[in-house]
């Protein structure tokens, strides 16, 4: 990914910014031009809930080339506390150990670099909430 | 009055023996253990460096100050494994705690005294009412040559304070720095691995900073050793801290609780605040805390606090620094740590 693609993500990535439709309250993540409960365009940001349940995940055992030396990885879609869902990567437990509505929260993670030289991309992966 | 308003500290679940790098290398573990006081090491993920590991810690700290992270005005990070060679760590901790634009940083180095200079700064720039609220950050992922001495202790983790006027957990009493230039350690640019002047580590540099601070600010302080009930020293190992304590005076019962390397490992520029993160976890009201860091090179940072009613109130607001310790631990092989550490060449799956 070139840096400036990854630089215009950095609030969605790094906080996580979701958006609230001044209409009916439907929250998105990430941001929407159009809502598709009411059809609004008229936003306001909101913070996305750092904790949340497992939905559903998979299991990527052949990745992408920039994921390949992180296999076998968890990939799942999270749903927070407030009612917005989003794609991540579940980290910091084994795969043979997810299981649908474990609790979550997020962290701050390294996705990728690109290669040895280029821009470090950081995000959110999910792991699991402290017991 | 300037004080501690918020603090965390965050540290990786992968750990490896003692005995998994003795065996390694055909060393004799129980001697190293016996000599080091060390059981095990933390070790990072491949997904986790000195900024993912500070942006954890300052946002615990966060929570546990209540403060708006846009009235941060100055956020230090100081680190000796710093993920880019030019480009700051603390514009990308910054960015994700939401305290740009207005906010200074830097990046600080100086071996494992780094995290303490950040302290050191946010605290005096809080006290000259520069900024309302400032933020340090000692953080590391510190590598030691394999077959080295350090390879049993280089460690991974971070901690990371707020200084503030309001609402203060652990007041700022005195401060003091005591450094000359000794080269006791020391990595040139492009090197992968760190280099050490063997036994030249201990009398000339450790002993003779980290007890030269801690006789420096006891006598401004007008304190002696039995005035506090916490002591946190520099812990690159269990026996230097132990043997500093003996030598100045201070209890086993003053320095345990700060005590985190026998389990952690050595966390560089993480290892003294860390040290200080574990006793804020548990201090009541009214007791005093020293804390001297050390870095080679060589230096030490001294810091005198007193904690306040409202630490109590805060310190179960997130994960105290010991839970992290024994949570969701993961052992690692030798081979496994190598891999983790970018130590071997992989080849990856087609
Ligand atoms: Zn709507």
């Amino acid at each position: 990914m070139d840096p400036q693609k990854y630089w215009r993500q950095i609030p969605a990535r790094y906080r996580l910014e979701a958006y609230k439709c001044k209409n009916c309250g439907k929250v998105f993540f990430p941001k929407r031009l159009i809502c598709d409960n009411c059809k609004s365009r008229e936003f306001v940001k909101a913070e996305h809930s750092d904790k949340g349940k497992l939905l559903t995940y998979t299991v990527i055992r052949t990745g992408p080339a920039d994921f390949q030396d992180q296999t076998p990885y968890v990939i799942g879609v999270v749903e927070s506390e407030n009612g917005a869902r989003l794609t991540a990567q579940i980290a910091d437990v084994e795969p043979e150990n997810v299981a649908i509505g474990m609790k979550l929260r997020m962290a701050f993670r390294k996705i990728n670099k690109t290669g040895d030289a280029g821009v470090i991309m950081y995000g959110y992966k999910a792991v699991p909430e402290f017991e | 009055m300037v004080g501690i308003v918020g603090y965390g500290a965050d540290l990786p679940r992968n750990r490896v023996r003692v005995e998994e790098i003795a065996e390694t290398w055909g060393t004799d573990a129980p001697a190293y253990k016996r000599g080091l006081g060390l059981e095990e090491k933390s070790v990072p993920s491949p997904d986790q460096d000195t900024v993912t590991m500070s942006v954890e810690a300052a946002r615990r700290a966060i929570r546990r100050a209540g403060i708006d992270p846009q009235e941060i005005g100055a956020l230090y990070v100081g680190s000796e494994s710093h993920p880019y060679a030019v480009k700051p760590s603390g514009t990308i901790v910054a960015e994700a705690i939401g305290a740009t634009p207005e906010c200074h940083t830097a990046d600080y180095e100086f071996a494992c005294k780094a995290g303490s200079e950040g302290m050191f700064v946010a605290s005096q720039l809080v006290a000259s009412g520069a900024v309302k609220y400032a933020m340090a950050v000692g953080a590391d992922t510190s590598q030691g040559a394999p077959a080295d001495a350090l390879e049993y202790s280089a460690a991974a983790g971070a901690a990371a304070f707020i200084f503030g006027k309001e609402n203060i957990l652990a007041e700022l009493e005195e401060t003091y720095a005591f450094m000359t230039d000794t080269p006791d350690f020391w990595r040139r640019e492009h090197m992968f691995y760190p280099k050490h002047g063997g036994r030249f580590t201990g009398e000339p540099a450790y002993f003779k900073h980290l007890c030269g601070c801690t006789e420096g600010i006891l006598k401004k302080a007008n304190a002696r050793p039995e005035d506090f009930k916490f002591v946190v020293f520099h812990q690159p190992n269990a026996k230097f801290p132990q043997r500093a304590a003996k030598m100045m005076g201070f209890s086993k019962e003053q320095i345990e609780q700060g005590l985190l390397v026998p389990k952690l490992g050595n966390t560089y520029s993480g290892s003294s605040p860390m040290g200080l993160s574990a006793v804020l976890d548990v201090a009541k009201e009214g007791d005093r805390i020293l804390m001297v860091s050390y870095g080679s090179g060589a230096g030490s940072d001294g810091f005198i606090f007193t904690a306040t009613k409202k630490l109590e109130e805060v310190q179960d607001k997130e994960v105290h620094t010991r839970f992290l310790l024994d949570y969701n631990k993961r052992y690692l092989t030798y081979g496994q740590y190598l891999n983790y550490r970018g130590k071997i060449i992989m080849n990856l799956a087609d």
